[in-house]
């Protein structure tokens, strides 16, 4: 039964390469040639803009609170995403670690919440 | 109860619980169900086997009787029979090695693969974390209660359960593979499962008296399930290095402690008191592990306990050999406690001088700042150079980072023999 997992792609924003950049990374490539020779799907996936660029919403008591900049301070920040669907973690970990971003920053397996 | 039908089930415990698990995980995938249904069988063979005799299959009795058990539970509720029903139109339903007309050892030989294999894999599963893969191998694999293990690791039997149950709802819910890994993955998982065996036999290994009695018996499942590993994966030279070094190791253990409970070190201890037996298959194993191509980190350490272990006393220890293997096996480890053990060696090898010279390198890199061996073996060079006010500054630090009651007592001792004020 297949799998979606969401890859929670971090790292300390200090590269600035916007998608068309990353697109033509021969490494992006390379990863995106891996997800097809192994089966998995890419049903989504986005670069993000920096949290500079970020706006934070609560929403209490009726009163709407805004702030700039992400939800949490940390040093790795998102900055992108991918939803794949495989058959395991164990290949969600490899897809992971083949990720360009895995080599300096960090990503985050997430399972979907299936039903 | 009988005396027979007594021992059968403590066998039938041991050799076939883990398989009867593993089948049922594969039937079911519920770890939970799974294990309540193996406990019933064997309460029910309780009941059963001093009435009617021991069966002549106990193992596939116990899982004929576990999967009933497993399969009437499943019915009486709603979301069950669903799981069931999925069961029925899926190739899950007859996972291959079912242990329905075979006992867990034909299963094994017919080369049908282990269950217990798979389980083992997903128990020591590197996205769990160390604990949690301790605590599923001992509850899973050895079928410790929760308890005893909570015992065993200091920690209270509610925060021991919800460790299981987390580990558990992880396995289902992030999709961990109920599996033996692909080939490309074996080598490194089958590495991190030898870690989990390593690090629950020195659990045991590292106790010592009454109030530890609990994880004592960690040594011996350590020593059971690396013994099911080596027979699983019988062409992995580390496996079989791994079972040589706890063996090699636990022979010393009549001998480790005196009396009164303290430690006692190698080179007084009592050899005559080793385990003769255990020693010879240690070293059996560890000669055909060493034929199967580069020695990884555990033949190598299986091969230093074999210097000590085979020789008369300490000083008929091939030292300059334990040199070289704490050389070889540094290229592949290069950890500082390594490197200590390294000088120890090269102090017995070529006098205290040349131990103490890189100890002190050890000391100047700041690398094991905290770790009260150093300063003891550093104490113990300076002692043997007769350096009596050094050592017993060197002995004192010890003692202040020294972690265990037995290692103060072993070090004050030391200290007061210097005869230094």
């Amino acid at each position: 039964m297949p799998v979606r997992y969401l890859l929670v792609i971090c790292d300390d924003e200090s590269d600035p390469q916007g998608p068309e950049e990353i697109a033509a990374r021969p490494d992006h490539v390379a990863w995106l040639d891996f997800l097809r020779t192994d089966g998995v799907t890419l049903l989504a996936g986005e670069r993000l803009r920096p949290s500079g660029d970020a706006t934070s919403v609560r929403a209490r008591d009726g009163d709407v609170l805004i702030s700039d900049g992400p939800f949490a301070e940390t040093k790795e920040q998102l900055g992108g995403f991918a939803l794949i669907e495989c058959t395991d973690l164990d290949q969600a970990i490899e897809v992971a670690a083949r990720h360009p971003w895995a080599a300096h920053g960090v990503i985050e397996i997430r399972p979907v919440w299936e039903g | 109860m009988s005396g027979p039908v007594d021992e059968a089930l403590v066998t039938a415990f041991h050799r076939d619980r883990a398989q009867i698990v593993a089948t049922l995980i594969g039937i079911t995938g519920d770890w939970d169900l799974a294990e309540e249904c193996a406990q019933d069988a064997f309460a029910l063979a309780l009941e059963r086997w001093p009435r009617d005799g021991v069966p002549d299959r106990p193992g596939a009795w116990l899982t004929t009787t576990a999967r009933n058990r497993a399969i009437d539970r499943l019915r009486r509720d709603a979301v069950g029979a669903a799981k069931l029903r999925e069961l029925a139109t899926t190739s899950r339903g007859v996972p291959a090695d079912v242990g329905d007309s075979r006992d867990a050892e034909e299963a094994e030989v017919s080369g049908v693969p282990d269950g217990r294999l798979r389980l083992i894999f997903t128990c020591c599963h590197p996205a769990l974390a160390l604990e949690a893969r301790v605590a599923l191998t001992l509850r899973t694999l050895a079928g410790l209660t929760t308890s005893e293990i909570a015992r065993a690791f200091l920690v209270s039997e509610p925060t021991m359960a919800q460790r299981l149950v987390r580990a558990q709802r992880k396995i289902r819910n992030a999709g961990i593979p109920y599996r033996v890994p692909p080939a490309h993955l074996l080598e490194e998982r089958t590495a991190g499962v030898l870690g989990v065996l390593y690090l629950l036999f020195n659990e045991g290994y590292a106790a010592t008296g009454g109030a530890d009695l609990v994880r004592q018996g960690l040594t011996a499942e350590a020593v059971r399930l690396a013994r099911l590993q080596a027979r699983l994966l019988p062409h992995d030279g580390e496996v079989a290095g791994l079972l040589a070094l706890m063996l090699l190791h636990d022979a010393r253990r009549a001998a480790r402690l005196d009396g009164a409970g303290d430690l006692v070190t190698l080179e007084e201890q009592d050899r005559t008191l080793w385990d003769a037996a255990a020693i010879a298959e240690g070293v059996e194993l560890l000669k055909t592990a060493l034929r199967r191509g580069q020695p990884g980190p555990y033949r190598l350490q299986a091969a230093i306990v074999a210097c000590h272990a085979t020789a008369a006393d300490a000083s008929d220890t091939d030292w300059e050999q334990v040199v070289g293997l704490y050389e070889h096996l540094a290229a592949l480890l290069p950890s500082p406690v390594v490197r200590l053990n390294r000088a120890v060696a090269i102090a017995m090898a070529r006098g205290p001088a040349a131990g103490l010279e890189l100890v002190d390198e050890l000391y100047a890199s700041g690398a094991l700042a905290g770790y009260h061996l150093l300063p003891a073996a550093r104490a113990d060079l300076l002692r043997r150079l007769e350096r009596g006010a050094e050592a017993a500054v060197s002995y004192r630090q010890a003692l202040h980072l020294a972690t265990t009651d037995s290692e103060r007592r072993f070090l004050s001792r030391r200290l007061a023999e210097l005869g230094v004020g």
